[in-house]
Parts: structure tokens; C-alpha cells; sequence
């Protein structure tokens, strides 16, 4: 089998040569995950301005509020978690065509696919990365807006751990409608159509973990429900996403 | 019997042309027997009235919408795993039934809210559910038509199904978890036992309707059929001028 000698025209370490290459891929295959996590972080610090964009995004969809409903702290702080966690979710759907679109147009991603890694992996690094630079920012970027919402100590605490358990989620269901609607004309939309049904369990939850302890009730249920979630779809999704790149490059 | 042979669109389109009147028969006699247990002969009910009767209608669709989605779930999974190019036909054929009963429950059930409840929508786990199922409809039609070779389109669909379909009990446990913690098992539908009476012509309404959804769906699966099959013999074919295509049932043959 002939082994692409890196993942793109970034080189990456290539391997030494295509024999000891698969000696070490046998050794090895999750190597695919970091390289391909690697490569999509270092091109997301190449353009800081989508990642920054998205943040940006999220505070002022998260702004909009206040404007819109008037600034009564009571009901500000009763909106709060959702307000914040539909943010989240709108900021990830935004970021979503970044994870393959620009893969696809120059044909980085076929040559994933060629690749001796197996492409469950790639993808899956892929996600991590996408996580790692949207839904992370977005969750330590959180308490302050929550802050200006009038959010307590305690409900900051929850705010953030929801977003750290929930975003992840967002990233693997968004990746399956991303890899499903490559090169598809009006994709955005359509992702959006295909996707946000499916964030709506994470929704509840996310928001519900907030509001619980802001009326006092146990809030474990809803992180432990989310945290089944994100193992449930890190194993799951990336089989998913893999199959439906595999559809969309056919 | 080999039921394999059946798989394939040319086998199958005749064998549905023959299934459809029957089917379509017995949906009407189910529906006039349902309709009649149910508007006749079924008493008034001590609590609501008249109004409950939209149940022999409201119910039925309710499953009909529901259970087509995982009929389509199951198509896909025969799409992907067998490559059955029928499997993915029956779903394109399946979604716009399954949208439709699945928009009529919606629609009766908020006619039947606004004179029991006195409102014609209320964020109940049921109908919010429901609501997310009629979503989860649209996105896959959506996701088909917008997808230009048929080959990924089906195959892409089948996919977001069966991503759907393992959502779908997550959707619902967390939706009906949500309401009780917003507003309390405030309202449902009346728990008392049922007369045998109501429930026959529930039943038989629901036979009604699944009789319908199968004859329609059966004749979208026929026109689909015969869509591909022109679409793609003038590919191979190679020549789309006005009157010498060839027309689909010469293809297929007609019954």
C-alpha cells in the first residue's frame, strides 16, 4: 500500500519511508488522532480569526438579551442558563463548516482517507480539535457572562462544568451533519436543520444542571446524564462521521 | 418463497401495483367501521363531552407518525448494511407520509387542547416530542432533495435516520424529564379505563390509517421507481431529446 507521506501539505514529521511507516502505524494507529487534532489546532492558530469570531458570536447573541427582554436583574438571572446554553449551541452550528469544508475544497480530506490511519481516528481528532478550539473558549468564556446576568458562585460553577461536558457533544453530533452535507448547496442551513433536533437532549440538560441549583434541586443528575452523553457519543460518533464522509466523498 | 427477489425495483413494482387496491379497500372499510364505532355508537364521554371523539383520529396518526420513523430507520439499516437500492426508495417514499400523520396529531391534538385545556398548545413532553419528530422529518427530506446524486443522497439519508432513530428515545425521556421539572404532571388525558367500545374503534381507526399510509406509500415507491428508472437509462443512454426518451413503464414494463 502506497502511504501518503503526511497528512497535507503541512508536514507533520513525515515518516521516514512508506515501510517502516506502516511498521510504526502497526505499532501505533492512534498516532492518526493526534496528528490530524495537531494539524487542525495549528490551522486554527493560523486564522485566529474564526476562532475569535465565534466567541465573539457567542457574547453578543448572549448581549442581545438583555436588550430585547429588559434588564430586571430577577428575570435576567432566571433566563440566564438558557440564554447562555442556546448561544452555545448557535456559536457551535456557526463553526461547524470549518471542520471538513476547507478539507474537502483541496482535497486534503480524500487524501485522509487514503491514508494507512484508520479514518475513525482521523475524524475523531478532527472533533477533539474542533472542540478544543470553539466549545472550550465558549465554556471559559461563560462566568462572565453569566456574571452580567447576576448568576451566583455556585451556578458559575455548574454553568461551566455543563458547558465542559455538553460542548464536546455538540462538536460529534454537529461533526455527522458537517461530514453529511459536504459540497452540498445551502449546507449551512441545512446543517442546521439536520442538527439542532438533535442538540435538543444536550439543551435540557445543560440549561437544567444551571437551573437546578438555582432553585436548590440535586444538580448531579443532569451533569451525570450529560457526562453519559459525551461517552456514549465519543464512542459512537466518530464511526458515524467517518461513514458519512466516506457517503460524501463517494 | 423467495423473498429476496422482491428486493429489486423491477420485481417489486409490479407486485406493489397488485398490493395497492387491496390495501386501499381495506382502508376505507376499516374507516368507515372506525368512524362509525366512533362516531355513532361510541357514548359521550362524562367528562369532556363530544370533543373527545377527535381521539379516533388524533391517536392513530400520532402512532402511524411515530412508528413510520423507525420503519425508516430499519429501511436504513438495510440501505447500508444489504445495498438494497429499494430500502432507500421505501424511505424517500415513507418520509412524507410519516411528516404528514405525524403534523395531523399535532394539529388535532392542539384542535382537542383548546376546548379541554383551553389552549391550543401547551409545552407538554408528548407534544413536544412530537413536535421534534415532525422536525426530524423535514431535515431528512430536506437533506435528500438538497443532495444532487441520488447514490449519496440515499445513502446519506439512511444515515441521518438511523443517527436520528438513537436520538429519538433521548429526545423523548429528556423532554418529558424536562417538563416535570417545569410545570409538574399538571395535565394529561383523562386516566380513567376506557370503554371497550372507545378502544375498538380506536384500534380499527389505526388499522384504517396504517392500511392508507402502506397503499401510498406503496404507489410513491412505484412513481419513485419509475423516476430512477427513466432518470437513469437516459444517462446510460445518453440522449434527453424531446419524444425519444424512453418513458419509464416501457422500462419497467407495465403491469
Amino acid at each position: 500500500m502506497n502511504a501518503p507521506r503526511s497528512l497535507s501539505r503541512l508536514e507533520f514529521e513525515p515518516l521516514p519511508d512508506s515501510s517502516s511507516g506502516m511498521v510504526e502505524l502497526s505499532r501505533s494507529p492512534e498516532r492518526g488522532f493526534f496528528v490530524a487534532a495537531a494539524r487542525d489546532i495549528f490551522l486554527a492558530f493560523r486564522s485566529k480569526g474564526e476562532v475569535i469570531q465565534a466567541l465573539v458570536f457567542f457574547i453578543v447573541v448572549v448581549s442581545l438579551f438583555p436588550l430585547a427582554i429588559g434588564a430586571e436583574t430577577a428575570l435576567l438571572r432566571r433566563i440566564a442558563p438558557g440564554v447562555v446554553w442556546v448561544a452555545a449551541l448557535l456559536s457551535v452550528l456557526l463553526t461547524l463548516p470549518r471542520l471538513f469544508a476547507s478539507d474537502h475544497l483541496d482535497g486534503t480530506l480524500e487524501q485522509m482517507l487514503l491514508s494507512p490511519f484508520p479514518l475513525t481516528l482521523i475524524v475523531a481528532g478532527k472533533m477533539a480539535a474542533h472542540w478544543l478550539t470553539t466549545g472550550l473558549p465558549l465554556a471559559l468564556m461563560a462566568p462572565l457572562l453569566g456574571l452580567q446576568f447576576g448568576l451566583g458562585g455556585d451556578e458559575l460553577g455548574v454553568l461551566v462544568m455543563s458547558l465542559l461536558l455538553g460542548t464536546p457533544i455538540l462538536s460529534m453530533l454537529g461533526a455527522v451533519g458537517a461530514a453529511l452535507t459536504l459540497g452540498v448547496r445551502g449546507g449551512s442551513v441545512l446543517v442546521a436543520l439536520l442538527i439542532l433536533p438533535l442538540y435538543i437532549p444536550v439543551l435540557i440538560f445543560g440549561a437544567g444542571a444551571v437551573e437546578a441549583v438555582a432553585t436548590g434541586i440535586d444538580y448531579a443528575a443532569n451533569l451525570s446524564l450529560l457526562g453519559a452523553g459525551l461517552l456514549f457519543g465519543a464512542l459512537a460518533t466518530p464511526f458515524a462521521v467517518a461513514a458519512a464522509v466516506k457517503i460524501s466523498l463517494d | 418463497m423467495n423473498l429476496y427477489k422482491y428486493a429489486s425495483p423491477v420485481t417489486f413494482y409490479p407486485l406493489a401495483g397488485k398490493l395497492i387496491p387491496w390495501f386501499a379497500a381495506l382502508a376505507v372499510v376499516f374507516g368507515l367501521v372506525g368512524l362509525y364505532l366512533g362516531l355513532i355508537v361510541a357514548p359521550e364521554d362524562a367528562q369532556q363531552g363530544q370533543v373527545y371523539r377527535i381521539i379516533f383520529i388524533h391517536v392513530p396518526t400520532a402512532w402511524v407518525g411515530m412508528v413510520v420513523y423507525l420503519v425508516m430507520a430499519a429501511y436504513g439499516v438495510a440501505a447500508l448494511t444489504l445495498k438494497t437500492r429499494l430500502s432507500s426508495m421505501m424511505m424517500e417514499a415513507l418520509a412524507p407520509t410519516g411528516a404528514l400523520f405525524t403534523a395531523l396529531a399535532l394539529l388535532t391534538g392542539a384542535l382537542w387542547g383548546k376546548p379541554t385545556w383551553g389552549t391550543y398548545w401547551i409545552w407538554d413532553a408528548r407534544m413536544t416530542s412530537t413536535l421534534i419528530l415532525l422536525f426530524l422529518y423535514i431535515g431528512y427530506i430536506a437533506l435528500i432533495h438538497a443532495i444532487e446524486d441520488k447514490k449519496r443522497a440515499d445513502k446519506a439519508g439512511a444515515l441521518l435516520v438511523i443517527v436520528g432513530s438513537v436520538n429519538v428515545p433521548i429526545i423523548y425521556f429528556s423532554v418529558r424529564w424536562w417538563n416535570t421539572l417545569h410545570q409538574g404532571a399538571s395535565v394529561s388525558a383523562t386516566g380513567s379505563k376506557m370503554a371497550t367500545v372507545m378502544a375498538q374503534g380506536m384500534l380499527i381507526m389505526a388499522l384504517a390509517c396504517w392500511m392508507y399510509a402502506i397503499a401510498v406509500v406503496l404507489a410513491r415507491v412505484r412513481a419513485i421507481i419509475l423516476e430512477r428508472q427513466y432518470q437513469g437509462a437516459n444517462e446510460i443512454l445518453g440522449f434527453e431529446i424531446a419524444g425519444t426518451e424512453m418513458t419509464g413503464t416501457e422500462m419497467v414494463g407495465t403491469k
